[in-house]
């Protein structure tokens, strides 16, 4: 993975100080609340509920186990004991005070961490296919370019007080896992007519109160062309975004008014004067990058490693945790685990400080010292030997990380809700572990098998409840918390966006909903098809009239 | 309002005519950019020094082609948070070639010095002369950049590839060193 040099790490550094001396002017009257609030913003440091929140960037979702016990640390030492791993492949920390947050961001910087743009009108962490470099099914490697992206938007001159926040993510796959159009910018890794690898670029997606599918606006890109093009789009949005009223600010509403053709003629216009300049990106830069994400030394091993298949038939429950959380590894013999942070009754992302430790000393152990967060909550260890693997099993079982629900009903996408968010209509935690408790017997959660499920608190649209095969959406109705059901989103390379069933249902019956709209799945499912397929096949109605036949 | 330039508090000779009164008679007028579009050929014509203040609305292109009669633009910033003008002083020096003073007036506030002074702002009107001591050391707090922008710091991209024995201080670890480095 990428290891800063003396140049990020003085970055990073000033970046404490400078943060440091903010907060003494915050805390002597210097500074108003106003003046304060932007900067601390663009350090992640939000006011909720009961207390500030820190959020802390996760790179790409990229993690060595040296950071992961610095977060297990900071979480014992400065919070709870624990932190909540978000969708946009961060952490945060719900119970940090003001003036230790400089000492908390110093000690991140140790090891090689930091907060910088996690919240604000900025760039924000980029994020990317958590199974990147590892995956079988990439061309290459996105983690390069998102760092190199990480490196750009850092601290970026002009850009730091865009119209609204913006977000980047990338994806080398063909199947799209880092949700690209869901972004204010999605890049795709793609090959050409002639074999050349480039960049397929999407603009103006995004959820919250108006949901979009990111739109094209441009086809190939060559790797030398990615931060002028970035620009080029920052540059044109920064002018013309919306600034009067924060619910049209995003790119989308621009690119939605203007219209894709004229959004990517201004686009192409502006890059006209920046490209082959001083942003290009020349091979040995992109080579110096590259170099810190080689492949680890694999082990030559054969296909299928035949102890597992003897461990599989002899335990069943070894077996059903291998069917939902392996992942295709591109080293034969090797294999993808991701760890399901979404137990029986438990908060969804979050992990205790023990619980991080055990998964850091899981991956010293068996899995080059590397961990990924997964955007839906979840952490991966990236490269286990598949003869390993029961050993990793047992290991994460002792410490009730070994849900064997990883893309199953009960691997719910939840933001914090009405428990912590002070923008919250409802709770979405209670909800979520009403679910996985009403959806505990494991055989019944297999046999419904591939489906989402998200929850957002409001209308902001952390949890992706839009996108969520089955979606949540706390709302608010005269002082009573209701939860407003959509049906057939999805956030992959098919990503569409969920409709609404009907009227919203109370916290009594929001989970009785849920069972029904599973239950018409079943009857209606053929050929083994998983939620989507079905839904696409039949559409709203056969739910609806379940939903609401007996009102 | 006093005046940033070089970090120090600096006269300054400007005097900005009202929107709707008559255009007073000085060596260094000011004017917002309505005034410029309805009067252009009169001030043209002027023997004193011109300037022209844009509202954050009011992109550079409208005065691109003025810009060698202009000794000073000055940008709005409405609020601090409204960050048109960065793009805009960007343009201004690296597209339209503009090398005069360029002054970030409005909600200019100690903590967007660095990334003004970055995008070409050279001058900076304030509310409080007590930043012009602030000034240098708001600049010093970040000592690296990574982009490349219009005040021609090297990025660290390139001061990589100018260390002459590879990436630096810490090079890129082999495969092999990784799993040395971190595994048991
Ligand atoms: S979706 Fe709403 S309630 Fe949930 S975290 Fe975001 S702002 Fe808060």
């Amino acid at each position: 993975m990428y290891r800063y040099d003396e140049f990020d790490q003085t970055l990073v550094d000033d970046r404490v100080e400078q943060f440091r001396g903010q907060v003494q002017r915050r805390l002597s009257g210097a500074l108003t609340e106003e003046q304060f609030r932007p900067l601390r913003l663009m350090n992640g440091v939000y006011l909720q509920l009961h207390a500030y929140m820190l959020r802390v960037a996760i790179p790409y979702g990229v993690l060595s186990t040296r950071q992961l016990r610095k977060l297990a640390h900071i979480a014992r030492r400065y919070d709870k004991g624990y932190g909540h791993f978000t969708t946009r492949q961060n952490i945060q920390y719900n119970w940090p005070k003001l003036y230790e947050v400089p000492d908390i961001l110093a000690e991140l910087a140790e090891v090689e961490m930091h907060a910088i743009q996690t919240s604000g009108n900025c760039i924000r962490n980029v994020t990317a296919d958590q199974f990147a470099g590892v995956a079988a099914d990439e061309i290459e490697d996105p983690r390069i370019y998102a760092e190199i992206i990480r490196q750009w938007s850092t601290l970026h001159p002009e850009f730091s007080f865009l119209p609204r926040k913006f977000k980047i993510a990338l994806t080398a796959a063909p199947h799209d896992r880092a949700a690209i159009k869901t972004h204010d910018i999605g890049i795709g890794m793609v090959k050409n007519a002639e074999g050349e690898t480039g960049f397929e670029i999407f603009v103006g997606g995004g959820l919250g109160r108006t949901p979009v599918v990111a739109k094209r606006v441009r086809g190939f890109l060559p790797k030398q062309h990615l931060l002028s093009y970035l620009e080029a789009i920052l540059r044109v949005y920064n002018q013309l975004g919306q600034r009067n009223n924060i619910y049209k600010a995003r790119i989308k509403i621009l690119v939605n008014q203007v219209g894709i053709e004229a959004f990517t003629a201004m686009v192409e216009e502006e890059w006209q004067h920046l490209k082959d300049d001083a942003l290009d990106l020349p091979a040995d830069e992109i080579a110096y990058i590259k170099s810190y994400f080689a492949p680890p030394s694999y082990e030559k091993l054969e296909g299928e490693d035949a102890s597992l298949a003897e461990k599989r038939l002899a335990e069943p429950a070894f077996a059903r945790w291998l069917l939902t959380s392996l992942q295709p590894h591109k080293a034969p013999g090797y294999a993808i685990v991701t760890i399901s942070l979404k137990p029986d009754g438990g908060i969804p992302g979050d992990a205790t400080a023990e619980q991080m430790e055990a998964v850091a000393d899981l991956a010293d152990r068996y899995s080059f010292g590397e961990v990924r967060v997964a955007h839906e909550q979840n952490l991966v260890l990236t490269d286990v030997r598949q003869r390993d693997l029961h050993a990793v099993w047992q290991e994460l079982r002792r410490h009730g990380l070994a849900a064997p629900n990883v893309g199953l009903l009960s691997d719910i996408i939840a933001c914090p809700g009405l428990d912590y968010c002070s923008l919250a209509n409802a709770r979405s935690i209670p909800l979520a572990q009403q679910i996985t408790r009403r959806f505990a017997d494991l055989d019944r959660l297999h046999h419904i098998g591939k489906i989402t499920l998200n929850i957002s608190g409001c209308i902001n649209a952390c949890g992706h409840h839009h996108v969520g095969n089955i979606g949540i959406l706390g709302v608010d109705k005269k002082g009573t918390e209701f939860y407003q059901v959509t049906l057939g989103g999805s956030a992959d390379e098919n990503t569409s966006l969920g409709e609404i069933v009907g009227p919203a249902f109370d916290e009594h019956h929001v989970v009785d909903a849920v069972e029904t709209v599973v239950n018409t799945y079943l009857e209606i499912r053929k050929n083994g098809e998983d939620f989507i397929t079905a839904y696409r096949r039949v559409g709203l109605a056969p739910f609806k009239e379940t939903l609401y036949a007996a009102h | 309002m006093p005046l940033i330039k070089d970090g120090k508090i600096a006269q300054d000779p400007w005097i900005e005519a009202a929107p709707d009164a008559a255009l007073p008679d000085v060596d260094a007028l000011l004017v917002p950019y309505a005034v410029w579009h309805e009067h252009r050929e009169t001030l043209m014509k002027r023997n004193g020094r011109l300037g022209v203040r844009l509202a954050a609305d009011q992109p550079p292109q409208l005065i691109a082609g003025d810009l060698d009669r202009l000794d000073l633009v000055a940008l709005e910033f409405p609020t601090f948070r409204d960050g048109r003008a960065y793009s805009y002083a960007r343009l201004l020096r690296e597209r339209y070639g503009y090398k005069k003073e360029l002054r970030a007036v409005g909600n200019v506030l100690r903590d967007q010095f660095l990334f003004m002074h970055r995008c070409g702002f050279d001058a900076y009107a304030v509310a409080d002369e007590n930043l012009a001591a602030e000034w240098s050391r708001a600049l010093a707090e970040i000592s690296v950049v990574y982009q490349p922008s219009t005040d021609r710091r090297r990025p660290i991209s390139s001061l990589r590839r100018r260390t002459p024995a590879g990436p630096g201080a810490a090079p890129a670890p082999k495969s092999g060193e990784i799993v040395s480095s971190w595994a048991y």
